[in-house]
């Protein structure tokens, strides 16, 4: 049976963990690779980085880091932020990323996500999209870190990174992202429902029912959360070991 | 020792090239190409793939030699060749991702996409699946049955000999993971990103 995955995120601004594990056992909590170590090693079913560095010239940095991870982490390795050319997915490909996450510039221009997918494979193409309720049962495309409204309906923008090849949809909630409140379950559902893809959940995740919620309510295929593991709260094995306590399959 | 991972510009093998790096450390000497002459000198080859079915053939087919130099050392030379993924289902006659297209025509059977039973199974099957053994296997030299291993797919490699089968998974139905036949080994699962078990698999194939 396929298990619902549990995926920690780590931001990297300049080539560092914005928001650290503060583990005693950490050399460095700012380095991003022995962060990604210790969640591999703790059992995380993959690894995102979101690169949020602000300036172009700072960009490569996250090249040598996913370099620096790929060669000691031997799970999924998930890299977002940032990524708007071929070359960028080349560079990020090469590096020893397993998929990318294509966010604005799917928004810009669709055809970027099928001609992502047609070059490296659906496999790898994830989009994240990023939405905001905008009235009852309604949730816009939103990009720039939910600064910017597109007018782009989030589910019809979800069926149609799916026609054009993207291999999963990673779904934040505006509303939720940061609050600790819970996922947008309303959200998933529609989404998990209106697409044939697996959608993968972010924003919000505060306690280990939020997962729970993120699964067994939202349908969603893997869920992502950042803080509650960054901070310590939660170990990944703790997570997995609550759902699991819960009928919720995951990978022990 | 020579391994060579078959690097014929289909996809993304950064992983694979890692994970070998990782268990191969000073005990094999581990090469990354399409020359012929070093394939011929191998002693084990490793053939990845990403992509579709008919991207990965037509790559495979656009350097010149490489399917006849890859069919003397599996098929006539009997030597240890490792299949991931893509590189597993173009064992097979025929394939049907894209295009119909020739495949490599090793063992026999097709490969087609997975019976999602009308959307009720996601696809691309993406995740963390458990192996089931179907039989005893050197590459799966203490692997525990029902371990987990990471999947990327939403295309199946049916063998018409069942035989050849060492593993199977479920999901949508029971889909082959794994075949062995002779000194061909095939996952379609990925050892290089199924952590501590799936470089157990990468050392196991190594030890052979």
């Amino acid at each position: 049976m396929l298990k619902n995955r549990i995926i920690p995120c780590l931001d990297v601004k300049n080539g560092r963990v914005v928001k650290g594990i503060n583990f005693v056992e950490l050399k460095d909590a700012g380095d991003p690779v022995e962060q990604a170590k210790i969640y591999s090693e703790g059992g995380a079913d993959e690894i995102c980085f979101l690169d949020i560095t602000a300036s172009n010239e700072n960009r490569d940095t996250i090249i040598d880091i996913v370099r620096k991870t790929a060669k000691e982490c031997f799970v999924p390795l998930t890299v977002g932020g940032g990524v708007r050319t071929i070359q960028n997915i080349t560079d990020l490909l090469l590096a020893g990323a397993d998929k990318v996450s294509i966010n604005t510039a799917a928004v810009k221009n669709i055809n970027f996500v099928k001609e992502a997918s047609k070059k490296f494979g659906s496999q790898c193409i994830v989009v994240a999209i990023d939405a905001k309720k905008v009235s009852e049962n309604k949730w816009e495309v939103f990009t720039h870190g939910g600064r910017n409204k597109t007018g782009i309906d989030a589910v019809e923008f979800a069926k149609q990174v799916e026609t054009n090849g993207a291999g999963e949809i990673l779904l934040t909630s505006m509303d939720r992202d940061g609050t600790k409140s819970g996922y947008d379950v309303e959200l998933l559902k529609v989404i998990t429902v209106s697409t044939n893809i697996p959608v993968i959940a972010s924003g919000g995740v505060g306690t280990l029912d939020h997962l729970y919620d993120g699964i067994v309510k939202g349908g969603a295929s893997a869920v992502l959360a950042a803080s509650i593991f960054h901070y310590g709260e939660f170990k990944i094995k703790e997570a997995k070991e609550y759902l699991n306590s819960k009928n919720v399959s995951v990978r022990l | 020792m020579n391994v060579t991972i078959v690097d014929y510009q289909s996809g993304n093998i950064s992983s694979v090239i890692n994970s070998f790096t990782e268990v191969a450390k000073d005990k094999v000497n581990l090469e990354v190409t399409s020359d012929i002459n070093k394939i011929k000198s191998s002693d084990k080859i490793v053939l990845p793939g990403q992509g579709s079915f008919k991207s990965c053939v037509d790559s495979l087919n656009n350097i010149n030699g490489l399917v006849d130099t890859l069919k003397d050392f599996a098929i006539t030379n009997k030597k240890p060749l490792l299949g991931i993924c893509v590189g597993l289902q173009m064992f097979a006659d025929i394939g049907y991702e894209d295009a119909e297209t020739r495949g490599l025509g090793w063992v026999a059977g097709k490969v087609s996409k997975i019976d999602n039973q009308n959307g009720k199974f996601k696809l691309p099957h993406i995740g963390w699946n458990e192996i089931n053994i179907q039989k005893e296997s050197q590459i799966f030299k203490d692997i525990e049955n029902k371990s987990h291993m990471y999947f990327v797919h939403s295309y199946e490699f049916v063998p018409k000999d069942k035989s050849v089968i060492s593993a199977t998974t479920d999901y949508s139905s029971k889909i082959v993971c794994a075949v062995e036949k002779d000194n061909l080994f095939g996952t379609q699962f990925h050892p290089e990103k199924s952590d501590k078990t799936g470089l157990k698999i990468i050392d196991n194939f190594l030890k052979l």
